[in-house]
């Protein structure tokens, strides 16, 4: 069996696509929603120690959004969608139709909204991975935190400390009249690695 | 995270946002040597990959303690104080081993300090938020940070 790290060298050219076109898809989705223009950069994918993954969006201390979802069907697993306080703020209070210098902390319903947003995007990463590899791949409902970087992040480091020394992240920058930043992580299972990689007509 | 530390009086050593991760705090109040350890991992054993000690609570606080009787601590002396483990999205199917790894890490950190004696005195585990604390060798009280709540000694 080869190493993640063996994996993820292997097809990161891939997964920058897979992120490019989810990425892609996510922003027509919330351009949609908002009824805005959006722009998006090029995702970044880092590859990165699971130690440093609790400082890889901010500070660890720094209060951050972040929306899980388990993934099932062909391959297993689970994905995260991070966002900064700011960004998180800026869509819902387009969302929501309140100025955009509302700050004030979210309630159960802008919690709910942060859901919705996060379904959305996970679902535009999915379909994109799905369309690529052919698996049939369906999310669970979303869950959402607000809390420290480090913590939110503790998730997705155990996740991939479990089987590697590594992380796979990959990074969006979406833009209206304020910069979006987007942080994606997928996480499947070991052996759903494979199969995702086998899929996708890439040696194993 | 997945990493250690020991210092003497007056210093304080810190770990900023442990989620699921548990930190395990061990203190001499004689000497005052203290230690403290981020661990992510109940059990070295079970995973391939585990060249780095400090990322497992087995052979993380094994290290901690072994560390702190070389600088002199009591063995008959030192306590010990955990947090973090917490659940902190309520996930119920996602994979098999995300699930509660919180609870696992706090189950795994009380047994390997009741195998080396280490009274455990205090804890502050689970629920769903993250916990950023604070050892202070001077007195021994660790000091457990969350966001929105009152910051408290235990």
């Amino acid at each position: 069996m080869i190493s993640l790290q063996e994996v993820n060298e292997k097809y990161l050219d891939v997964l920058t696509e897979i992120g490019n076109i989810g990425a892609g898809n996510a922003t027509t989705a919330i351009a949609d929603m908002l009824g805005l223009r959006i722009d998006m950069n090029v995702p970044q994918v880092q590859f990165l120690p699971v130690e440093e993954i609790g400082t890889s969006i901010g500070a660890e201390d720094e209060v951050i959004v972040g929306i899980m979802l388990g993934v099932g069907s062909d391959i297993d697993g689970s994905m995260m969608f991070l966002m900064d306080m700011n960004s998180a703020h800026h869509i819902i209070n387009r969302l929501m139709m309140r100025p955009d210098d509302y700050m004030e902390d979210f309630d159960e319903m802008d919690l709910s909204a942060v859901k919705e947003v996060g379904n959305i995007i996970a679902g535009s990463y999915l379909s994109a991975l799905s369309g690529l590899t052919g698996l049939t791949i369906t999310p669970t409902v979303p869950f959402v935190a607000v809390d420290m970087a480090a913590a939110i992040l503790s998730v997705p480091a155990i996740q991939f400390g479990m089987f590697g020394d590594n992380a796979l992240m990959i990074k969006t920058e979406f833009s209206d009249e304020m910069k979006i930043n987007g942080y994606f992580i997928l996480m499947p299972e070991e052996e759903s690695y494979e199969k995702i990689l086998s899929s996708l007509g890439l040696p194993v | 995270m997945a990493d250690l530390n020991i210092c003497k009086a007056p210093d304080v050593l810190t770990t900023i946002g442990l989620g699921s991760c548990i930190g395990i705090a061990l203190y001499d109040p004689v000497t005052k040597i203290s230690g403290l350890a981020h661990i992510m991992l109940p059990d070295s054993t079970q995973i391939r990959n585990n060249s780095n000690i400090a990322k497992f609570a087995d052979t993380g606080i094994q290290k901690l303690y072994d560390d702190m009787i070389k600088a002199g601590a009591n063995r008959t002396k030192i306590v010990a104080k955990i947090a973090g483990g917490a659940k902190m999205f309520e996930l119920s199917n996602a994979g098999t081993q995300g699930i509660n790894i919180g609870e696992k890490n706090a189950i795994a950190s009380r047994e390997k300090l009741k195998s080396l004696g280490i009274p455990l005195i205090a804890e502050d585990t689970g629920l769903n938020f993250g916990r950023t604390v604070e050892l202070y060798s001077e007195t021994g009280q660790f000091l457990i940070k969350a966001v929105g709540k009152q910051e408290k000694y235990i």
